[in-house]
């Protein structure tokens, strides 16, 4: 039995798995049935300042290989947030990443600035959707300098929360997006937001299925790349990840870390293995430690021989 | 690991039926093999897609019925024979039953479309059926006609207005069959408020009642977050639509509120 327990940025997490932002985290009820299910840890779906609607339906598709989603970061704004927090806190089973998300620069800094009294360990901010794109632009996470901004205006009103920003893998050079947000003083990084966007056709009517058109692509398929880049970035900037981006299996997760992962999210699998998929990988991991004589699996984190 | 995918298959519209004011039923040639109580999502493309039980499956034809009341529903119910729809599923949980049981169905509204495939899946299983449909008036009644040809099929009908049937709540008809007939299973869709007082009557005598519950849906497998239920956070498009009243008994939800397309808690209307 290899110890799982993983500190990341002061909060203790029983196993290094993580639930994704905006994969079934609508309210604290799921957050504490996520946690029932094996997880380390709980990342909230992004969270607004004001209300923020999504797309239409259909927003999400799935094959076998990758899963397409425009949901557009439906929220109810920080009102219901509040209270979804304080519910889960009142039985807290497993520390709370709260992803934050906004329009515009303004928006971040005040969301933030709420989040900084509220009981969450870590503060997500989510300046990487590319389901968004049609309403602001280009994200945050694709231009260095904004994305540096960003984090300085953050790090400014969040107390004493560490700061983590989500990055875009839809970018030419990760490690210069996550340099400029180090040289802004961010505390860490979750990588990869979903891949594209892409295009989905169907070819009886001719329409694009996603009511969006286009969406992010994330589950299997996207893996490989995750696992680059989090290396990218590991060697960049030594700053603790969580790895996201297609991981489904214990094997795919001791891989991301051995990238430089320090916890490992897990967003899509939820489909292709059932609610428990956390509890399976975290087991599967568990394995694979007693089989390859790893005692402690903060052991492995970065050490891909490249 | 399984070989998923969760894409709609464009299907051709074989024939339209109206079977009440704003309610059509749309009939497919497709083999879905669903079971009653499962819903598909239905794509209407460029509009919406949208959750829609099914009524009709009978392994070679599948039928959906849909109410029409706000904008994708009201341009589903606009469609013609030959024109095309979407549809990914069957998705969730079906209504449990045996052999040679005697269920009683309460079916509100539209909530009657699942329990009309249910009956005629029931009774190729020798079951009997006591189906009891509750509507605002006469001409918002779904299959009653074809019901009460059925064999081993009793129809009751209440409606608010006395316009047919008995004048007033259909839970004082399930209150009398319960007492003069041995029951094994209630099964009942249509508005919460109606079903969760079938589901009192069912727990107080003591048989056992599956509810058809109906939260709001975006993926339909699992992924969204959108259709769950306080405080235990269970799926209802998985774990759901049909539940038993005891586990619903237990989300403090049920009968008070659900959440809207962003979240936000929406309560009904006593
Ligand atoms: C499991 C399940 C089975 C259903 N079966 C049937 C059926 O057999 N026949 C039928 O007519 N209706 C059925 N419905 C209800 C049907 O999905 C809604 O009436 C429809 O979505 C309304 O869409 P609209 O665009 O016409 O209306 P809108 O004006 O968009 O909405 C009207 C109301 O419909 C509900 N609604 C809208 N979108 C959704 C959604 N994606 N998921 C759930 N509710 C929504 C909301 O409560 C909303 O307030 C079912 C719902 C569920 C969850
Ligand atoms: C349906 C869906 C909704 C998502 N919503 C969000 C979101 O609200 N905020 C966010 O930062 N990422 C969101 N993501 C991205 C995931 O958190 C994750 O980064 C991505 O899906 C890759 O991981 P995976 O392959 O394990 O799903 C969403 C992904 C999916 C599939
Ligand atoms: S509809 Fe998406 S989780 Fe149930």
């Amino acid at each position: 039995m290899a110890n799982l327990s993983i500190k990341y940025l002061g909060a203790e997490f029983k196993n290094p798995t993580v639930l994704a932002s905006g994969v079934t985290g609508v309210t604290a009820a799921t957050w504490r049935s996520v946690v029932n299910s094996g997880a380390g840890g709980i990342t909230t779906k992004s969270i607004w300042l004001n209300e923020h609607k999504g797309h239409k339906n259909p927003t999400i598709i799935t094959t076998e290989h990758w899963m397409m989603n425009a949901v557009g970061l439906p929220d109810a704004g920080l009102e219901k947030a509040q209270q979804e927090i304080d519910e889960y806190n009142k039985t807290k089973p497993a520390p709370l990443i709260a992803s934050v998300a906004g329009g515009t620069m303004d928006e971040f800094v005040a969301i933030a600035e709420k989040m900084k009294d509220l009981p969450i360990d870590i503060l997500e901010i989510n300046i990487s959707c590319p389901n968004v794109e049609g309403e602001f632009g280009l994200p945050f996470a694709c231009v260095a300098k904004d994305a540096r901004k960003v984090v300085e205006e953050v790090k400014k009103v969040s107390g004493k929360k560490p700061v983590i920003v989500k990055l875009s893998p839809n970018v030419t050079d990760i490690k210069e997006i996550a340099n400029a947000c180090a040289e802004g003083g961010v505390d860490g990084f979750c990588l990869i937001n979903t891949l594209g966007p892409g295009l989905y056709i169907n070819i009886e009517t001719r329409i694009p299925v996603l009511a969006n058109k286009v969406g992010g692509i994330s589950g299997p398929a996207i893996k490989p790349l995750a696992v680059k880049m989090v290396h990218d970035v590991y060697k960049a900037t030594k700053l603790p990840i969580i790895g996201t981006g297609g991981i489904t299996t214990g094997r795919d997760a001791i891989e991301i870390m051995m990238a430089g992962a320090t916890l490992v999210g897990i967003g899509s699998a939820v489909y292709y293995r059932g609610l428990d998929v956390f509890r399976k990988v975290a087991n599967e991991m568990n394995e694979w430690c007693d089989l390859n004589g790893v005692k402690d699996l903060s052991e492995i984190i970065g050490t891909v021989k490249m | 690991m399984e070989n998923k995918t969760e894409l709609p298959i464009v299907l051709e519209i074989k024939k339209v039926v109206e079977e009440a004011e704003n309610t059509k039923t749309f009939y497919f040639d497709h083999t879905l093999n669903s079971k009653p109580g499962q819903f598909v999502m239905l794509w209407l493309p460029g509009v919406d897609e949208i959750p829609i039980s099914v009524s009709f499956d009978d392994g070679e034809q599948f039928a959906l019925t849909v109410f029409a009341r706000g904008e994708a529903s009201n341009q589903i119910c606009g469609l013609k024979e030959g024109d095309k729809i979407g549809i990914r599923g069957p998705y969730g949980t079906m209504f449990n039953y045996a052999e040679g049981e005697n269920l009683v169905l309460v079916g509100g509204g539209y909530g009657a479309a699942p329990l009309r495939f249910l009956a005629n899946e029931a009774v190729k299983k020798n079951c009997k059926i006591d189906f009891m449909m509750a509507a605002k008036t006469k001409n918002k009644l779904l299959f009653v006609d074809e019901l009460r040809e059925m064999k081993n099929v009793t129809v009751y009908i209440a409606t608010s207005d006395g316009s047919e049937g008995f004048k007033g709540h259909i839970n004082e008809t399930l209150e009398k069959v319960l007492k003069e007939k041995k029951i094994n299973k209630i099964m009942t869709c249509g508005p919460e408020l109606l079903m969760k007082a079938v589901g009192e009557i069912g727990d107080k005598a003591n048989v056992q009642t599956q509810i058809s519950i109906e939260r709001y849906m975006k993926c339909g497998f699992g992924v969204c977050g959108q259709c769950v239920m306080d405080p235990l956070g269970i799926r209802t498009c998985v774990s759901g639509p049909v539940m038993n009243s005891k586990v619903l008994n237990m989300l403090e939800e049920f009968g008070k509120y659900r959440r809207d397309a962003e979240g936000r808690k929406q309560y009904f209307n006593k």
